[in-house]
């Protein structure tokens, strides 16, 4: 039945669109996904109802096919998103991995599906409030995203009230930030701690990303279980030795990829390679 | 767990009472800062305040002044939910004693979320 003009060979030529062009899987489950998404897209783009935009997209492979992309592809975001994870960087990851690092003075933290960027600036507010002694490191926050549009916002640093009212304690919005009209600005400092570059997970890394830890949350839920192995393989693979997986709460590296460790009496999972000390 | 949602505003008090309930909270009502302080004084301290900045008779900045001025009350969590947003007004009421702070409008999630920093949430 056609809902909002999209009919069921709609949705299924769009779940093998994303699925050929981003490898996320949009199981039947999330069909709602698609509607919420498309209509905001379809009503910026000025399109009647769905049907008119996906008609479109059945003959074009360029600019509104990939707006499309981005807009199903993009997720929920929030500052410290669940909190335990963040618990988990502080006192269990962070505090041993920057002892082991004091000669090198190096350390790399990657968002690998950063969205709209709350997650790498939670990480660069947490180590300038609990690790001052890396502020002079050349610390490298790196945070990547499939969708262009989503990396350009990110790289801005602007969040609007309701962005910055989810998850962000009072006390840091005060201290990180700035009202700039009716949005507000992370500080500049904040902002220059991360880079921000565009990146599909399923194609080329870069060559020289060794990163310490790999923040890889709410990602692998959305690939099929072939893909889910691919990435893992791959982190595993760019991993420095002494580093830390993050996934997210309903992600695991179980019957995957058996090469990683659950991090045994942490306050949340968190994965890394046995026999390789820090 | 046992809060209480300051707030001239029964429309608010509502749609507040509404989500602690769901994070199974019991919930005490007060239409102003000195009704509040006169039914804490009934129940004694507990887990959680939700204050309004701008009320008749107590603004919810005096009352967290007035609460944080008394030590039967210090274990208490206080936040502030308020249509006032500049910075400057946040940074008075943390340095008033709020423990956290929400800028109208907001939805459920973020009023979870804030629960969740407070160590407060069922979730």
């Amino acid at each position: 039945m056609a809902v909002n003009g999209l009919t069921e060979a709609d949705v299924v030529f769009l779940r093998e669109l994303v699925l050929r062009r981003s490898a996320i899987v949009i199981d039947e489950s999330k069909d709602y996904l698609i509607e919420t998404r498309l209509e905001k897209l379809a009503r910026d783009l000025n399109y009647a109802n769905l049907g008119t935009l996906v008609a479109d997209v059945r003959r074009d492979s360029g600019t509104i096919t990939r707006q499309l992309i981005e807009a199903l592809t993009t997720h929920e975001t929030l500052f410290f998103r669940d909190v335990r994870p963040f618990d988990a960087l502080k006192r269990e990851i962070l505090p041993p991995m920057i002892a082991a690092r004091q000669a090198s003075r190096q350390l790399t933290i990657w968002s690998a599906a950063c969205s709209t960027g709350q997650e790498i600036f939670s990480v660069a507010m947490l180590l300038r409030e609990q690790f001052p002694e890396v502020v002079n490191w050349p610390v490298r926050l790196y945070a990547t995203d499939i969708s262009g549009q989503v990396i350009e916002r990110a790289a801005q640093g602007r969040f609007q009230q309701l962005e910055v009212n989810r998850g962000l304690p009072a006390a840091m919005l005060v201290k990180y930030f700035e009202r700039d009209g009716v949005d507000w600005k992370i500080k500049d400092d904040i902002r220059r701690m991360v880079r921000f570059e565009q990146l599909n997970l399923l194609h080329n890394w870069p060559a020289d990303l060794r990163p310490d830890i790999v923040l890889l949350r709410n990602v692998l839920i959305y690939f099929s279980v072939a893909t889910k192995k691919e990435l893992l393989t791959r982190v595993r693979h760019v991993l420095r030795p002494g580093g830390a997986l993050m996934l997210g709460s309903a992600e695991t590296t179980l019957g995957i990829d058996d090469s990683w460790e659950r991090a045994p009496d942490s306050v949340t999972p968190w994965y890394r390679l046995p026999r390789s000390g820090p | 767990m046992k809060a209480i949602v300051i707030d001239d505003s029964r429309a608010i008090r509502i749609l507040l009472k509404r989500i602690l309930v769901a994070q199974g909270f019991e919930v005490f009502e007060a239409g102003d800062g000195r009704q509040a302080i006169d039914e804490l004084e009934k129940t004694g301290c507990i887990d959680l305040a939700l204050v309004d900045w701008n009320m008749p008779v107590m603004t919810g900045y005096e009352f967290i002044v007035e609460i944080r001025a008394r030590a039967e009350f210090a274990a208490m969590s206080i936040m502030m939910v308020t249509t006032e947003s500049e910075t400057s007004q946040v940074q008075l009421a943390l340095d008033a004693g709020a423990n956290e702070y929400i800028m109208k409008p907001f939805t459920d999630d973020v009023l979870k979320e804030k629960l969740m920093l407070l160590g407060l949430s069922q979730d």
